[in-house]
């Protein structure tokens, strides 16, 4: 029998969230999820009423649970998937994106990476030199710009969540990278080349948005990416997790602190221009493709470029040892 | 009760009955990094296993 009780209703909770010091039945946990993220879009002007929106959907917890919550809340959003080539792992979070669509009656654009570009993840991984999520994060970041900005979208969305956002201020702040500090918020505004991008899922913790999912029957991908197998991201994830555990709060404190105060600080030092982004001066556009670049070709176009003229490498022989047990382990 | 993990997927059929905070202790695994469901239907930290439940105990820290 459950002994603890919801806060709000007094029914028998289903979750205890120790950093609110309260426990939830299903119908508050989706009331107080759609309520953080009502405070998140609200506090940094993420969207407004009537925009065209469209999510970068992956077929995990968050990007379904953040697509799910404004679908919720009233909004107009597509979602965007791109075929990423990571073998099985990638075949089934397609599956799943498209069934989440499917059964909303959702638009679900796709952009398969081997049919548009010639290459897949692996492949660019192992032609490039870049370790797999670097490959992978810079494939997806222009995927998604060309798409929101060519399918004439006012704000294009992602599913990052407080735990992604604490763990990526956490590698940032150990490296004191001030410029990538600078630039980690929740709103990065539209400029020339870029979309606007939000991210309305930072107040949610991962444990919360997979909760939505569960009590909303969402039918997520529960396999973790073979190629993410032991980051740095992770490792950070988890010293967080265990700060968490003796200090509920902690990580919204952190990430939250962060945006509330420091980010002003580096705002205004950019507006002051001491020592603000280098970069941003000296954007031009790509002679391959036009997106902004600092070099005469852009990044992403000198992976294709590479990626595309290498023979497909299969996503085993990229991982590591520990990680292509997991992953055979994971197909078993 | 049979207990289900993930990422790799295995089954431990353990005795009941014991709360759902004492098993992940048992299986040294965090709370903020987990969620369990019994018999379908998820459930908090303190609520009771009994000996012939179903749990599944979700993992939900994501690669990013």
């Amino acid at each position: 029998m459950n002994q603890s009780k919801c806060r709000v209703c007094r029914e028998p909770a289903i979750i205890d969230l120790p950093r609110h010091n309260a426990n939830f039945c299903a119908t508050h946990l989706e009331q107080l999820c759609r309520r953080q993220v009502e405070r998140a879009v609200h506090d940094h002007d993420m969207l407004a009423p009537g925009d065209r929106i469209l999510v970068a959907v992956s077929g995990g917890k968050d990007s379904l649970a953040v697509w799910d919550l404004l679908l919720e809340l009233g909004y107009r959003a597509d979602g965007l998937y791109v075929g990423l080539g990571i073998g099985s792992y990638s075949d089934v979070s397609g599956e799943h994106a498209r069934a989440f669509a499917a059964e909303r009656g959702q638009r679900l654009e796709t952009v398969d990476l081997r049919e548009r570009y010639g290459y897949d993840i692996p492949t660019a991984s192992k032609a490039s030199g870049r370790v797999p999520c670097s490959a992978c994060g810079l494939s997806k970041r222009h995927v998604f710009d060309r798409a929101a900005l060519d399918g004439g979208y006012d704000v294009l969305v992602t599913g990052h969540n407080l735990d992604d956002e604490a763990a990526v201020l956490f590698g940032n702040t150990l490296r004191w990278d001030i410029d990538y500090l600078a630039r980690q918020l929740p709103v990065l505004p539209a400029a020339a080349g870029f979309p606007k991008k939000v991210k309305p899922l930072i107040r949610l913790t991962e444990r919360e948005t997979a909760a939505w999912c569960i009590v909303r029957g969402i039918d997520y991908l529960l396999d973790e990416c073979p190629m993410a197998h032991g980051n740095r991201h992770l490792a950070y994830k988890e010293a967080l997790n265990a700060v968490e555990a003796r200090s509920p709060g902690a990580k919204a404190a952190f990430y939250h602190g962060f945006v509330e105060r420091m980010a002003p600080l580096l705002a205004a030092r950019d507006r002051h221009d001491v020592g603000g982004d280098p970069d941003a001066d000296l954007l031009r556009a790509c002679t391959s493709c036009g997106s902004p670049t600092t070099a005469e070709v852009c990044a992403f176009c000198r992976l294709v470029d590479t990626s595309s003229e290498h023979d497909p490498v299969p996503v085993e022989l990229v991982l590591s040892k520990s990680a292509r047990r997991a992953y055979h382990e994971q197909l078993s | 009760m049979k207990v289900v993990l993930r990422n790799p997927r295995r089954e431990l059929q353990l005795e009941g009955p014991r709360t759902v905070g004492r098993l992940l202790e048992e299986l040294e695994l965090g709370r903020e990094a987990h969620l369990v469901i019994r018999n379908g239907t998820l459930v908090p930290g303190d609520a009771r296993l009994e000996h012939d439940d179903v749990v599944e105990v979700r993992p939900v820290v994501s690669g990013g």
